[in-house]
């Protein structure tokens, strides 16, 4: 029975039977749809990746108006487009490590002061000339500087000299940063020749494809390079089409016109997994749905009338209503398990006494305005309008307004005390916190100013006995989570799906969707 | 001067005097538009250093009237300016856009617009019995129902169950015609049964306001068949308002399919026009504007100059 199972496995990793067949004929064997499972997820491994052939992905988020810049990406289908052709330096390994791309090796000094990157000997770029240490920084150069419009503005700030040696590129900082190699995994820092200072819209890197048709918010096709240093990519041809609604996108996967999609809406998510072709994937990440107050604004500057919304407001309610199951419940902080030096803290859970407690302490008693959108986060009104019934179970009464789309990021986000927002989640601690909770940070959303957390972030940059740092990281969450204005009730997964005609997907890798927009380069299209 | 060119030198006037004015509110409405260029680009994504780099490049701070001059004057010239968001020549991007919106807009026409005014002349013929009934009933139904509601429906019976024609319209420049035909079957069935039911129904009303005229009556004395008297001496009669209501039609296929776009992620000028209005794209926003407008007010004035030339009246004047 034992070869029999085994054999049924591999048919159906080599896609000559379908994976609901053999679920069926397993169990009929008497093995139970876990094992079986497993049991494909090894067949799969052991047919092994296989090479040639077209993918095709079908993806949300991309406009007409979007530039083929790194330096300007700014949505899902401009980084899985960058991913094609172009690497970083270093890039985060599926568990959360660190994989070299570009960079061969890096090590820092002893202060975590000055890092050394290795370039990777003998690589080219897809225009055929071979990558220097001088590429390197005429690229970092690009994306620093006062007038530069890239996205990784940011990153760049706290490095204060990048230069060449020989085949090293030496990184230096204004202080210490043992996260460095981490931040130089922005997917806007992809090296390109010289910088991409001549043309940087040339999509000329050192990636696994070379594109060949470029319609933007419409359609990508790229063919694989066949100069490519590493064992990245899998088809021959993939091609990436921009399918922004929603019913389009998931129809697209199931006429077989595509074999894989991001963004799969919670709400459908499991009906699309009930098509015998199909499966979706769900994964963890560090997304998250929040509602963000001003901690220097009345009444909100009051931290009791925080804490009662912070007990106001029911987690559990709102995963199950607004992300239907695909995702876990929030802590009031930004960090959850998919950090790496992530402790958790003790879950506040919905207690309205709590709440009516903490709202009469703070001496206020008139209503809070929340200001909402629908794209804020999928969502966001229905999610607004649960806080509000919860509220009013402690006696707290919170007036919703609707604020329209247009304009939401610009007149109300980081403008307005309280409103409903996203995060994406970075790939470190001292990443998010320093993008929205250092009291001088630009995306300081909730106004966060704690001159002691500023000091610990700056420390804990420096340190480099990770127990140490882990217990400053915690110390960290539990003052966003005691004292600042950051209500989180949800951490949103990617859910993503892939049809039967392509293999390879590996669950929980770290990052972005699709595998960290990896999914296309790392799965393979069954013979 | 003959009469009937003067009406229609009239017309042609006051079309370019009402585009020279629409452009005027395209305009002014583009600048009154809430929120800022610059953000809109950069979104959440924008650090005060990074705007207002880009607020000095996009040259956001000269006046308002200077602006519309210069923009005006080369839009005479073919120069619509380039996009904001992307660097490109606007005038070649949109050339693209505009092809396919055609395309579609043609296939859908060709199909449509016959079988409308047949469909009309059917429905008189059996005046009050059951064709008439039910080619009213399904058309009155399909033009009521939302069109992306039978694009969805269309899109999973045909493309999900029967796998006959694509769900996405995806067409390219290394398609040959049968490909890209294939490729918008969904997209020309679902406008076919949108603008179905307008232009038949107008057929059909049209039509019998004049089967009640004593001509009417003279040529069935004659001993004609009914289909020929609707055809031969009905028809040519009602041809204005027929011709009224096709050009709207036609005009909508053109400005108003951006839903269907978007369902059949079909590359037109919706998509198109909708992503840079998001972005406060302002000049790609003008241009498309100007370009709908254009487009509109073009296709009235060929309907009233058919409605001129068809009125003998007009053409033989006393």
């Amino acid at each position: 029975m034992n070869d029999y199972l085994k054999h049924l496995a591999q048919e159906a990793a080599l896609g000559r039977m379908g994976r609901r067949e053999f679920l069926g004929r397993a169990a009929a064997l008497g093995v139970t749809a876990l094992g079986a499972n497993t049991l494909l997820a090894s067949a799969a491994k052991a047919a092994g990746p296989q090479a040639g052939g077209t993918l095709r992905v079908g993806l949300q988020g991309g406009s007409t108006t979007d530039s083929m810049d790194p330096a300007l990406a700014t949505n899902q289908v401009a980084l899985s487009v960058i991913r094609l052709w172009g690497e970083p330096l270093v890039e985060l390994a599926e568990d959360g490590g660190l994989d070299g791309m570009v960079a061969e090796s890096f090590e820092a000094s002893a202060d975590a002061k000055t890092w050394t990157f290795k370039i990777r000997s003998g690589i080219t770029f897809s225009n055929g000339k071979a990558v220097t240490a001088e590429d390197v920084v005429a690229t970092m150069e690009r994306h620093s500087g006062e007038d530069t419009k890239s996205g990784a503005l940011g990153i760049m700030r706290s490095i204060t000299k990048v230069s060449a040696d020989g085949d090293n590129v030496v990184f230096e900082l204004d202080s210490p940063n043992a996260d460095l190699p981490y931040l130089l995994t922005d997917y806007h820092l992809v090296i390109q020749p010289n910088g991409g200072k001549d043309d940087p819209a040339a999509a000329i890197g050192t990636g696994a494809y070379v594109m060949k048709a470029v319609d933007m918010g419409v359609r990508f096709v790229a063919e694989k390079n066949p100069n490519y240093w590493g064992d990245l990519g899998n088809a021959e041809t993939i091609e990436y089409v921009v399918i922004n609604d929603n019913t389009a996108r998931v129809a697209a996967l199931q006429a077989g016109q595509v074999d894989m999609i991001d963004r799969v809406p919670p709400r459908t998510a499991k009906l699309v997994d009930r098509a015998p072709n199909i499966t979706v994937h769900s994964t963890a990440g560090p997304g998250h749905y929040v509602f963000i107050a001003h901690c220097d604004t009345d009444p909100f500057a009051n931290n009791d009338v925080r804490m009662a919304l912070k007990y106001g407001i029911n987690r559990e309610e709102l995963v199950d209503k607004i992300l239907n199951g695909f995702g876990s419940v929030g802590n009031d902080s930004p960090i959850n398990a998919s950090y790496p030096l992530f402790t958790a803290a003790e879950q506040r859970t919905y207690d309205p006494d709590k709440a009516k407690f903490h709202m009469k302490k703070s001496g206020y008693d008139g209503s809070i305005l929340l200001r909402t959108s629908d794209n804020s986060f999928p969502g966001a009104p229905d999610a607004a309008a649960l806080f509000q019934q919860s509220l009013a179970a402690a006696g707290i009464e919170l007036e919703i307004k609707r604020e329209p789309n247009d304009g939401y990021w610009s007149e109300v986000w980081n403008k307005q005390p309280f409103c409903t927002s996203y995060w994406g989640g970075r790939p470190t601690q001292d990443q998010m916190f320093t993008t929205a909770y250092l009291s001088t940070a630009d995306w300081n959303d909730t106004r966060f100013n704690n001159e002691q957390f500023d000091q610990m972030l700056i420390a804990a940059r420096g340190e480099l006995d990770n127990a140490k740092r882990t217990q400053m990281y915690a110390d960290m969450s539990d003052m966003v989570r005691n004292e600042g204005g950051l209500i989180c009730p949800m951490f949103n997964d990617f859910v993503d799906a892939t049809s039967d005609k392509v293999d390879g997907w590996v669950d929980g890798v770290k990052g972005h969707a699709l595998m960290n927009a990896y999914a296309p380069l790392k799965m393979w299209v069954k013979a | 001067m003959h009469p009937v060119l003067k009406l229609l030198t009239q017309r042609i006037a006051l079309s370019l005097i009402l585009l020279l004015m629409i452009s005027v509110l395209i305009f002014a409405g583009t600048m009154i538009l809430p929120g800022d260029v610059a953000q809109s680009i950069l979104g959440q994504s924008a650090t005060p250093e990074a705007l207002e780099n880009l607020r000095a490049e996009l040259g956001l701070n000269d006046p308002p009237v200077t602006r519309y001059f210069q923009w005006f004057f080369g839009a005479l010239q073919g120069d619509l300016g380039t996009a904001l968001t992307s660097g490109q020549d606007i005038t070649s991007a949109i050339g693209s856009r505009l092809s396919n919106t055609l395309f579609l807009a043609f296939w859908a026409a060709l199909i449509a617009v016959p079988l409308a005014i047949f469909l009309g002349l059917l429905s008189v013929r059996y005046k009050d019995r059951w064709p008439d009934k039910l080619i009213s009933g399904v058309t009155l139904a399909s033009i009521s129902i939302p069109e992306f509601l039978i694009g969805y429906v269309l899109m999973y019976l045909v493309a999900v169950k029967l796998r006959w024609f694509p769900s996405v319209a995806m067409i390219n420049d290394s398609m040959n015609l049968w490909q890209k035909l294939n490729s918008i079957a969904l997209p020309v069935a679902v406008l076919t049964l949108v603008v179905l039911a307008h232009m038949m129904r107008m057929t059909r009303a049209a039509i019998l306001n004049v089967m009640q005229s004593a001509y009417i009556e003279t040529a069935e004395l004659k001993g004609l068949s009914t289909f020929k008297v609707i055809w031969r001496h009905a028809f040519p009669n009602s041809i204005a308002p027929i011709v009224n209501v096709v050009m709207l039609n036609l005009a909508y296929l053109v400005v108003g399919v951006v839903v269907i776009e978007v369902v059949f992620v079909y590359p037109g000028m919706g998509q198109y026009l909708v992503d840079h209005v998001s972005k406060r794209d302002v000049p790609v926003v003008q241009a498309c504007g100007l370009i709908f407008a254009a487009v509109y007010i073009g296709l009235n004035m060929v309907a009233d100059i058919v409605s001129i030339l068809s009125n003998p009246r007009l053409r033989h004047p006393k």
